[in-house]
């Protein structure tokens, strides 16, 4: 069956509060999931508190200045801070975000909450193991699909047609939609989640494809594609305002098209 | 304790499989459209039906069997009522097998399960369908 609850070795148990700074004025209190794979022991929540005199706005500056002023253990990735690369996914007061362009002052229900994406496998602290949701993205084959010999100068594109990939190539692939669907959830080995389903889409409507047919019998599949039951937790969770509920519901009236 | 097992997602440690080939694994089975379409035309189905259906039900109130047959026997009613049968237990059954593919993760159970379904769909529908045949002839 589904699991519903987590194996007894992740259960959260306890956790240190780490002391206030003793030169701030003002503190933001964080609340921070830690794992180490090299203790042995069950996971815990941390509680930091952040000088907000000293630290930017964005809950990742917070973890920076964490990091730098407390304890260089705290384990995240990040890269670009500005919502482009999609690195610092995580779940930010129960909501999959970038930590990057979530401020912390919009967190107004106590201390900042944050734990690493939920239902994967968790590397360290926030480092959440995303092998299978890039091996899921490779798998719809990422690339343009042609037949007719390349041209000698660009594949041509009118206006139209390129405006239909707009809602699909922004896709940072952070992770924040797969992993907030309770589909994904339950199914991650077969279904392909909404990330991938939306790249697939975005493919999938791209004028200059030749493997349309192709692409769409590989999805064609009751675990693969049919697993998405519109729950649309994805489009809430995107950071860059996307909607894969609707990309998939694209392709499932695209398959239902060719079929009736 | 490794990686795999921090977590709730049950991935299998053991397998030396590439993450790819896990994820291509048996292939696309070219199936699912027939139920998703299906589910989408018995679902409007039902909603045009249960309007009549209603009707017939609040008719039958407080009726005899006698009452009832003299009801059914009318054909556009009878004929109302085993569509909406036929649609119900059509729609019951895709529904619970998206739940039981959803929840259910043992092959064998999973396979079972759905088998049952398959048979429990069918005998509702079919019992009912003999009702309202036996009702409606006046048999």
């Amino acid at each position: 069956m589904a699991e519903f609850a987590l194996p007894k070795n992740s259960r959260i148990t306890g956790g240190k509060t780490w002391p206030k700074p003793p030169a701030a004025t003002e503190t933001r209190e964080f609340r921070i999931y830690r794992w180490n794979p090299d203790d042995g022991k069950n996971p815990s929540v941390d509680t930091y508190y952040v000088d907000i005199q000293d630290c930017g706005p964005m809950v990742l500056d917070g973890l920076i200045w964490i990091k730098n002023n407390i304890d260089p253990t705290l384990t995240f990735r990040r890269s670009c801070r500005e919502g482009v690369c999609g690195s610092c996914a995580m779940n930010i007061d129960g909501q999959n975000t970038l930590a990057c362009t979530k401020s912390m002052h919009d967190v107004t229900d106590g201390a900042v909450k944050v734990n690493p994406l939920p239902h994967q496998p968790v590397v360290k602290d926030l480092v959440p193991d995303l092998t299978n949701f890039y091996a899921q993205y490779a798998s719809i084959e990422p690339w343009l699909k042609t037949t007719t010999p390349t041209p000698q100068k660009e594949w041509r594109q009118s206006h139209e047609d390129r405006e239909k990939l707009d809602g699909l190539y922004e896709c940072i692939l952070c992770a924040c939609c797969s992993t907030s669907c309770p589909s994904y959830w339950w199914n991650s080995e077969r279904f392909l989640g909404p990330a991938a389903l939306l790249q697939a889409t975005r493919w999938v409507k791209d004028s200059r494809d030749e493997a349309t047919g192709e692409r769409l019998d590989d999805l064609e599949d009751p675990f693969r594609l049919y697993r998405c039951h519109t729950i649309m937790n994805c489009a809430k969770a995107c950071p860059k305002g996307l909607n894969p509920s609707e990309a998939i519901a694209e392709l499932k009236l695209k398959l239902v098209e060719r079929q009736i | 304790m490794s990686v795999r097992e921090s977590h709730g997602s049950p991935r299998p440690a053991s397998s030396m499989r590439t993450p790819l080939g896990r994820v291509r694994h048996l292939g696309a089975s070219h199936s699912g459209t027939s139920d998703f379409w299906r589910q989408r035309v018995t679902a409007v189905a039902l909603t045009v039906l249960i309007v009549p259906v209603i009707v017939v039900v609040m008719m039958l109130l407080g009726r005899n069997q006698a009452g009832a047959a003299q009801i059914l026997g009318s054909w556009p009613i009878a004929i109302i009522m085993l569509l909406f049968v036929i649609a119900s237990a059509w729609h019951m059954k895709i529904g619970m097998q998206v739940v039981i593919e959803d929840y259910v993760h043992n092959e064998k159970l999973k396979l079972a399960t759905i088998m049952a379904n398959n048979f429990f769909s069918a005998a509702v529908a079919l019992a009912s369908i003999y009702a309202i045949l036996k009702l409606s002839s006046g048999v």
